[in-house]
């Protein structure tokens, strides 16, 4: 399964996110791929089942195949983990 | 005067935070000058050129307050390009907190910039920004610290 982690420019906060994901998709005991990238890219991008990232760039990221999940608080596992569960488990 | 110090927790952390990139206490007037203080700690610290600094500011008047990531923190950064010199960190904390615009994490009480040089080579040091900031009691310990020596040595 492929994951992306969205932000402005793919280097900053989405690593985080990306990070932050692992850790919760190693936990949970699921296989995925996460990889951090730019809206920009992210736009162009149709083989993601997931998109997670921030609140203010949904608006910009919809009318694509994936499921967008966002998330406040990059480095809350909790809310990363009951998102996560809720759209894969 | 350097301190002693136990074997780093976090080096690619320590490394990225070259001399003058911390200031305490900062007084911002708004989101913009607090974003411009972590670039100018920057070009203090060798790592970039003012123009990346006016990259950071187009980059959240372009994609919105998003980089306020946890409650409190914003992490300002540009794109990777001729005005970083070397990857780096800087951290200004805030005297009163500041409005970012982002209803989730507001107010911003430090702002973390961060300079790359590509998409790749600062993914060690993401990866243990981010641990650093998920340890409990690490952004307080940082928003308490009386000087910069003592930021440092919790990481």
């Amino acid at each position: 399964m492929k994951i992306i982690a969205v932000c402005g420019m793919g280097i900053g906060t989405s690593v985080l996110l990306k990070m932050n994901a692992e850790k919760v998709l190693r936990q949970l005991g699921i296989e995925a791929t996460v990889d951090a990238t730019s809206v920009a890219i992210a736009r162009e991008s149709r083989d993601a089942q997931i998109i997670l990232t921030t609140p203010d760039l949904v608006d910009q990221l919809q009318g694509l195949p994936s499921e967008i999940v966002p998330i406040e608080h990059f480095f809350d596992l909790e809310e990363i983990t009951e998102k996560l569960s809720a759209s894969l488990l | 005067m350097a301190l002693p110090r136990p074997l780093s927790k976090y080096p690619a952390l320590s490394s990225a935070f070259a001399e003058n990139s911390i200031r305490l206490g900062a007084i911002a007037l708004d989101r913009e000058h607090a974003i411009e203080m972590a670039g100018e700690l920057l070009v203090a610290s060798g790592r970039s050129t003012p123009d990346y600094t006016l990259s950071m500011l187009e980059a959240v008047e372009e994609n919105g307050p998003y980089i306020v990531i946890a409650p409190g923190i914003a992490l300002a950064h540009g794109r990777p390009s001729e005005a970083v010199i070397e990857i780096g960190l800087s951290l200004v904390t805030l005297a009163e907190p500041v409005v970012f615009g982002n209803a989730a994490n507001d107010p911003v009480r430090m702002v973390i910039g961060l300079c790359a040089t590509d998409h790749s080579s600062h993914i060690d040091i993401m990866s243990e920004l981010a641990s650093f900031l998920g340890e409990a009691g690490s952004v307080n310990s940082v928003l308490n610290a009386v000087d910069s020596d003592q930021i440092r040595l919790l990481f």
